[in-house]
């Protein structure tokens, strides 16, 4: 990691189509073999900060350097350096899994025996060799995204955009893909995700800016923001009102409910956290212990006052 | 971008385009079929009509002169209907996601569209040999030598290359298929306005005058000429002239839709 040399440098970046301003002044910082999530509902910004960085679409105002170039001036030298794998599959259908992953490779400008090479290796990491020679259009959905992953991938890209890069996928091929982003990332690869699930923000990224409106409202470690979170914590439920009163007195962060007779300890996610709580209990004393993790909703209510959701429609200009 | 890679990136999108028409040949077949079927028609239904108001025989002529006559122009149709094709199989491939993958990766940025192109032109080369053996299996013959023959491909692939650039463009320029299917149908009717199917001598004035100087009429005559083993006057370089321009514009119209064109 070399913080003199951030693989993505993003300050005051605005984008707006007539009134509505979709990207509203986010500062970014990526440091080189780290990832990156933007993690934020449907509208917020996020494919828009992709495309941006991806020289798709151009940028309002700011300063956006990404892999050392100048989006706007150099975007020849962010296209050498990166690989996109957006929303929507990227494959050619009418072509078979090894002929567009040799597309790519050609494109790439590897020459032959380095592009066949290429070609076998990615078939066989992303377990596609026994569909090598079928046409795309009869994959399935995960076969598809691992392709399209694949295709991306073969130039050895020194940084990645990933957008919502497990939407629609079965759990399994979800945990698939975060091994191989994980692979990616002990290469030395920076990755840019964006996701709509705090739980893969937290499984994968190093740092996570919550992205609200087109604006950042929090940044920070997976653990930094569930501590913002009320929803985070360790639920206690107590026989008696004598147990609850001993433990509310042990831990004068929590929420004591003398009703329910239930104690509430913020908790960090940490098994220290949560053995700090436990460490005071009497095991008589206690009917029942639920540990509760935040989801996005309960970050968004708790960063911006307002639950996640998508933008109303007068607020997108006709 | 050095000019290897330019060219390098345009034979690998020539690659992929010519997958295209491998794996999905019922466009190629419909777009060979229509000229194939204008050529029936014109021949067997209208044919010996039309032959006998041909000038320059004695007492007119019959349906074999008027086959001779129309080949010219019905090869032209080919080249046109091909590029027809191509301008609803670039608004189709516009549709796809690797359009945007690729506008993300380090590549001479017009690839796509040169692929796009060459591929059409070869298409086009194909369509044209097949229509042409289905006109000598009906009876045509000429006194063409390799000259006028070499000629006449060399003209028909410009004219191709020329079509197809201005019909990528309508490709891009269509808010969808369906409009990208539409659009460039006037190339196939312009033909029939101009010296392909009767001697422009037969219409009215107005009419006569548009068929005469409308840019298909120089091509089509110098083809007519190029086969038929006569001599090309004036109207090869007026063809050669048009063809050039048509190309141009086509291409520089067409790169400016590519570039602008957001992500989708």
């Amino acid at each position: 990691m070399t913080a003199t040399n951030p693989a993505i440098e993003v300050a005051g970046l605005t984008k707006s189509y007539g009134d509505h301003a979709v990207l509203d002044g986010v500062d970014l910082t990526v440091p080189e073999g780290t990832v990156y999530a933007l993690l934020g509902p449907n509208g917020a910004g996020k494919t828009t900060i992709v495309n941006i960085l991806s020289t798709l679409l151009a940028p309002g105002d700011g300063e956006i350097r990404v892999a050392g170039f100048d989006v706007r001036r150099e975007p020849a030298g962010v296209r050498a350096a990166i690989g996109v794998t957006g929303q929507f599959s990227a494959i050619d259908e009418l072509l078979t899994g090894r002929e567009n992953l040799r597309l790519m490779a050609d494109l790439a400008h590897l020459d032959r025996a380095a592009a066949t090479t290429a070609v076998t290796v990615m078939l066989e990491r992303f377990d596609l060799t026994d569909a090598a020679d079928r046409r795309a259009q009869t994959y399935s959905g995960g076969m598809k995204r691992r392709l399209d992953l694949a295709m991306t991938l073969i130039a050895r890209p020194r940084l990645i955009f990933l957008d919502e890069p497990t939407s629609g996928l079965d759990p399994r091929s979800r945990r698939d893909l975060w091994a191989i982003v994980r692979e990616q990332v002990a290469d030395g690869v920076t990755v840019l995700l964006t996701t709509q699930y705090l739980e893969e923000a937290d499984q994968l990224a190093d740092r996570i800016g919550v992205l609200d409106k087109g604006r950042l409202v929090a940044e920070g470690t997976a653990a930094e923001l569930k501590r913002r979170v009320p929803g985070g914590h360790v639920s206690v439920q107590f026989t008696d009102a004598a147990g609850l009163a001993a433990a509310a007195a042990a831990h004068p962060e929590a929420t004591a409910d003398a009703e329910a007779l239930t104690l509430q300890v913020p908790a960090d996610g940490s098994l220290a956290g949560l053995r700090r709580v436990l460490d005071g209990l009497d095991d008589d004393g206690v009917a029942g212990l639920t540990v509760e993790s935040a989801d996005l909703d309960d970050v968004f209510l708790a960063l911006t006052g307002h639950a996640a959701e998508a933008p109303t429609a007068q607020e997108i200009p006709a | 971008m050095s000019t290897t890679y330019t060219v390098r990136d345009s034979a690998t999108m020539l690659r992929r385009n010519l997958l295209h028409i491998r794996r999905y040949p019922s466009l190629s077949i419909m777009l060979v079929a229509q000229p194939i079927l204008f050529l029936l028609l014109f021949v067997y239904v209208f044919g010996g009509t039309l032959g006998a108001g041909l000038p320059g025989q004695e007492g007119g002529g019959d349906r074999g002169d008027y086959l001779v006559f129309i080949t010219p122009g019905i090869l032209f149709m080919t080249v046109a209907s091909v590029a027809l094709g191509t301008a609803i199989s670039t608004a189709s491939d516009m549709t796809t996601g690797i359009i945007a993958r690729f506008r993300t990766m380090n590549i001479a940025r017009a690839s796509v569209l040169t692929g796009h192109v060459l591929g059409a032109v070869l298409k086009t080369g194909g369509a044209v040999v097949i229509v042409a053996a289905f006109a000598f299996l009906l009876g045509f013959r000429s006194d063409a030598g390799p000259l006028g023959w070499l000629g006449a491909i060399a003209l028909l692939i410009l004219v191709a290359f020329s079509l197809t650039w201005l019909t990528v463009g309508m490709g891009l320029a269509a808010d969808s298929v369906e409009t990208a299917s539409n659009t460039p149908l006037f190339l196939v009717i312009l033909p029939f306005i101009s010296s392909s199917f009767v001697p422009t001598d037969a219409m009215p004035t107005g009419l006569r005058q548009f068929a005469e100087h409308q840019p298909f009429t120089p091509m089509i005559d110098t083809l007519r000429a190029l086969v038929t083993g006569a001599s090309t006057d004036s109207d090869l370089w007026l063809a050669i002239g048009w063809c050039v321009l048509i190309a141009l514009l086509g291409y520089l119209w067409s790169r400016r839709l590519f570039l602008r064109v957001p992500a989708k």
